[in-house]
């Protein structure tokens, strides 16, 4: 009885209600309009004078003074990344009557080159015409002295003195250092404007990318007076710029130089890893390229040259490259086979040269036709006995042995501190669900655990991932995460801020002795009379722990395409080995792979036993 | 006479035909172009005369205004069934970037979805004044003390915070106001609307105490710029300066000293206003708020000939919050206002604001065009 009246939608009476409402708000709306209006009127009209008076006046200007971007050394502290002063040659378009018969009349004297034009037009374009654009960076002193004498006839144009970013040893190491890059829109998207307003440079990738907050530093400022065409006067205020934070990392240059040179002109890529604190100590990818082209401005040319290469010089092997293991995982598959007590070491399996499942015809071959007779797992380790492995798999199963080599970090980036690094592939039940569309392709089948017993069919690994997998055994279970930058050192104050390694969850066996077998079988792939690297360990003067993989590929990694000629080359195998020494006490575990090199023992190993002769038979150690 | 049919279709021209069919409205189509175009040729000026901006500029206009066609297609029936799941998906994301934003470091606005970054703010712009109209949609108006209180709170205020938190002042300023815009045009009753106005008046040294730093500087800055002429003041300093020189004919098109000198700063963003008034003086700036005056005008006409609540309130909401967006701006440009981050509409550089202004736009669109006719 008491319930309110129900309420009912009166659309007259609601449309009615919201016309008076939008009249008050068209109302108000012209009252704020108003107050705008009058406002300008106040400013452009009745202190019009005053106004003009003061942008006549207007003499004091703001720059943006950049930081000295920081010093980048290897762990000896020899610099691999420093500052020149240089002079470069500036056009401010707006103060040039004719551009085009200047840049023409420039490029008779020699002072601009012809190929940079392209550059220079693009620049021209995109620029404000107030703003100087570089016509040439780095001038020596003979082209400044040309310039001086001819400089009256180049109203606009001006040599200024800045810094440049050098590499002084070039393309040494370049796929871990990375390069500097003029500043893109799109890093001005991620970097603060405000304090990048007066850097022309940013870290592109490696560490100057990853480090580029470090690198860096932060922006200082100056007043300056300044006359109605903008030049400046006088300078009347100025708050320092403070420069950036030098890095030291972890890498050794003498090694990355013997692996560089070990490798030699061969497609391919080396890590040698720190096994107790997985500091990189080289980290190579073959071919490379200079990255002081980047950091003067690349021309249009040079960067097709580099892009279009067949053998891919800008792409970082090392860390991107993923490739088959092969034989190079037979140690984990068997310690893994002794850890879920699948096999003992004494066990032995008959190898025949092929291998069958039961109730298929289907015949996995090994390398060795005729078979290597009777094996326990240090024959088929040392002999890299393939019937051996695929027996153990298919005991083992996928289950087991994708967890086993998951928690060696296979599938997963090893979160080293530079950027781009691949995950690679391992393959598991679930990833082949999730990976194909079909059905019958989604399945995973009982030959496929046969293969990956050997690092063959979808397991798919990075150099890094490989050279973490060995430095791992070396340290008996312990990882760590890769690390390349070891310190941040400020020059101002003097504070180094040293890195701490970062271990991550260790493998734990059920018998610890199960390492010191592997230890043994590793050591034997060299030292052993019947091991498959025995040539490099005839005559090193350390004990080597090793294992040699023949990887089987279709095409190149990366999937390019090429020319009918040269595919045969292309084709071959790829070679692997990995190995850490001294075996008694490991200080250096390395992973190296020779694209199409053919055999691991012929091609990667010795490259890996020079790596460990410079690291390991250094006279000042 | 007589033998002429009674409802014999009025003639119409090609033109007429082909809007009527792509669900446009040819007034607010025309001023929306006029003001784009415009503002391209003020940013060619304080872009320091480079081609690219614009190229880049007129690329956003175009896909801002293939969006609002999209827009116009959209029943509005379908605008108000997904309002709450927009409003909620909205929530989330806002939610997520605070979220990552504590694990960043400072002010984190844009979200990383693979290809595309935005900012979540930018759908409130739009989701606020869509829920609050779908919540009233059904309800009988005048709202009641409840509802109003709802969309005060729950739907305006609520975001808003959020992205106050961000902290993006004028953002969210902007998303309460559409709130605040729908209940106001709902009806709200004028006691409440006092009472809320003594309110905020009182909470206004509460609102202080909880401003970032930076946030009471500008304040500060705006009461007195001149005490901070190379800091903060600096920027309204110039604008006046660059405003106040032009008087009233302009410095002429690229030559206004203040802007090509880099005096003015922020000139090809928000203080892009400041430009037009010196290049263009007195006559361009006036130009370009009659302009906007004209496309507010002809949102209220639409709102004003929506057949049902939702499309009535998101209309007027829309147009009204698209008048306090030239009002902030122009406010803080000529030094009525304090400095907040708001961008002069369809003229500054910048690309989602622009692409979520012509989505709006596309709504009051197809409001217009998908009415039933009723026979007069």
């Amino acid at each position: 009885m008491f319930l309110a009246p129900s309420r009912l939608k009166d659309h007259w009476r609601e449309q009615r209600l919201f016309l008076a409402r939008s009249i008050a708000g068209g109302v108000l709306m012209i009252f704020l309009t108003s107050a705008v209006v009058l406002r300008l009127v106040n400013l452009q009209v009745i202190h019009y004078e005053h106004f003009s008076d003061l942008s006549q006046g207007n003499r004091v200007r703001i720059e943006a003074l950049p930081p000295t971007r920081g010093l980048i050394r290897d762990r000896n502290g020899v610099l691999l990344a420093e500052n020149l002063p240089s002079y470069q040659l500036e056009m401010i378009p707006e103060q040039v009557a004719d551009v085009e018969e200047t840049l023409e009349k420039l490029t008779a004297m020699g002072l601009i080159r012809e190929h940079d034009r392209e550059r220079i037009d693009q620049d021209l374009r995109s620029h404000p015409r107030f703003r100087p654009t570089a016509l040439r960076y780095q001038m020596t002193d003979e082209e400044v002295a040309i310039f001086a004498v001819a400089r009256q006839r180049f109203p606009g144009v001006d040599v200024q003195a800045g810094l440049i970013r050098n590499y002084p040893y070039g393309p040494v190491a370049v796929h871990a250092l990375g390069y500097v890059g003029a500043v893109s829109q799109a890093d001005l998207e991620r970097l603060d404007a405000a304090d990048y307003a007066g850097t022309t440079h940013t870290g592109k990738i490696g560490v100057e990318r990853a480090e580029e907050a470090t690198l860096h530093g932060s922006v200082g400022h100056r007043q300056v007076l300044v006359n109605a065409e903008g030049r400046i006067l006088q300078e009347i205020e100025r708050s320092r710029p403070h420069p950036g934070r030098d890095i030291t990392l972890t890498l050794d240059l003498q090694l990355q130089l013997a692996s560089e040179s070990a490798l030699g002109d061969r497609r391919g890529a080396i890590v040698a890893l720190d096994p107790a604190n997985g500091h990189v100590l080289s980290l190579v990818s073959q071919p490379g390229y200079d990255p002081n082209l980047f950091s003067v401005g690349i021309s249009t040319r040079d960067y097709e040259a580099l892009r279009d290469d067949p053998d891919v010089p800008l792409f970082n092997r090392a860390l991107r490259g993923v490739y088959p293991p092969g034989s190079t995982i037979k140690p984990v598959v068997g310690l893994a086979g002794l850890h879920y007590g699948t096999v003992s070491p004494w066990q032995r399996v008959y190898c025949i040269g092929y291998y069958t499942l039961p109730g298929h015809s289907h015949r996995y071959r090994d390398w060795k036709k005729e078979g290597h007779g009777p094996v326990d797992l240090h024959g088929a380790i040392t002999q890299s006995c393939d019937v051996y492995f695929y027996d153990l798999a298919v005991k083992l199963g996928i289950d087991n042995l994708q967890s086993f080599l998951g928690a060696f970090g296979f599938g997963a980036r090893t979160g080293i501190d530079i950027p781009s690094e691949k995950a690679g592939t391992l393959p598991s039940r679930e990833w082949k669900r999730a990976r194909f569309a079909r059905r019958e392709d989604q399945a995973w089948y009982p030959g496929e655990t046969v293969i990956t017993g050997i690092g063959q069919g979808y397991l798919e690994v990075t150099p890094l991932q490989l050279a973490q997998m060995t430095a791992t055994i070396a340290a008996r279970g312990a990882r760590f995460r890769p690390m390349i930058v070891a310190a941040r050192g400020d020059r101002a104050t003097g504070e180094t801020e040293t890195l701490a390694p970062v271990a991550l969850q260790p493998i734990e066996v059920t018998d610890d002795s199960y390492w010191d077998q592997v230890f043994r079988d590793m050591t034997d792939v060299v030292h052993g009379e019947r091991g498959t690297a025995r040539r490099i360990g005839l005559d090193a003067p350390y004990r080597i722990a090793g294992k040699t993989g023949t990887a089987q590929v279709f095409t190149i990694a990366q999937g390019e395409e090429y020319e009918a000629d040269d595919v045969d080359e292309r084709l071959r195998h790829h070679a692997l080995f990995i190995a850490f020494a001294p075996a008694e006490a490991p200080r250096i575990a390395v992973a190296v792979i020779v694209e199409n090199g053919g055999s691991g023992s012929g091609a990667a190993a010795p490259v890996a036993r020079l790596v460990l002769d410079n690291y390991l038979l250094r006279s000042d150690q | 006479m007589l033998d002429e049919p009674l409802d014999r279709p009025r003639p119409i021209s090609v033109a007429q035909r082909l809007l009527a069919g792509l669900h446009l409205d040819g007034p607010l189509l025309m001023a929306l172009l006029t003001v784009c175009c415009l503002g391209l040729f003020v940013l060619y000026s304080a872009g320091g005369q480079n081609a690219d901006l614009i190229v880049r500029q007129g690329v956003r206009i175009v896909v801002a205004s293939v969006t609002m066609l999209i827009i116009a297609q959209i029943h509005p029936k379908f605008l108000r069934l997904w309002a709450p799941w927009l409003f909620l998906g909205g929530i989330i994301l806002l939610v997520l970037v605070l979220v990552m934003g504590e694990i960043g470091k400072g002010a984190q606005r844009w979200l990383d979805v693979g290809i595309v970054r935005f900012q979540p703010s930018e759908i409130m712009k739009l989701a606020v004044p869509m829920m609050a109209a779908w919540y009233l949609h059904e309800r009988p108006l005048p709202p009641t003390l409840r509802e109003t209180l709802t969309v005060l709170l729950l739907l305006s205020m609520m975001p808003a915070a959020l992205i106050a938190r961000q902290p993006d002042l004028g953002t969210a300023l902007l998303i309460a106001a559409s709130g605040v815009l729908v209940i106001l045009l709902a009806g709200m009753s004028m006691r409440l609307i006092l009472a809320f106005g003594a309110l905020a008046l009182a909470a206004a040294p509460l609102l202080w105490m909880n401003m970032h730093a930076y946030q009471r500087q500008r304040v500060l800055t705006f009461l007195n710029p001149e005490s901070d002429p190379l800091g903060s003041g600096y920027h309204i300093i110039q604008s006046k300066i660059a405003i106040g020189s032009g008087g009233v004919f302009g410095k002429g098109w690229l030559n206004g000293t203040q802007a090509q000198l880099e005096f003015l700063p922020e000139r090809a963003t928000d203080f892009i206003f400041a430009v037009l008034g010196e290049e263009f003086g007195l006559l361009g700036v006036v130009t370009l708020l009659l302009l906007y005056l004209l496309i507010i005008a002809r949102g209220l006409y639409i709102a004003s000939q929506a057949q049902d609540t939702f499309g009535r309130l998101l209309s007027g909401s829309i147009s009204l919050t698209f008048f306090v967006y030239v009002f902030v701006n122009t406010g803080m440009v000529t030094g009525l206002l304090p400095v907040v981050g708001v961008p002069l509409p369809l003229v500054s550089y910048g690309g989602t604001s622009m692409v979520t202004l012509m989505a709006g736009f596309g709504m009051l669109m197809s409001v217009h065009t998908h009415r039933k006719l009723i026979p007069q």
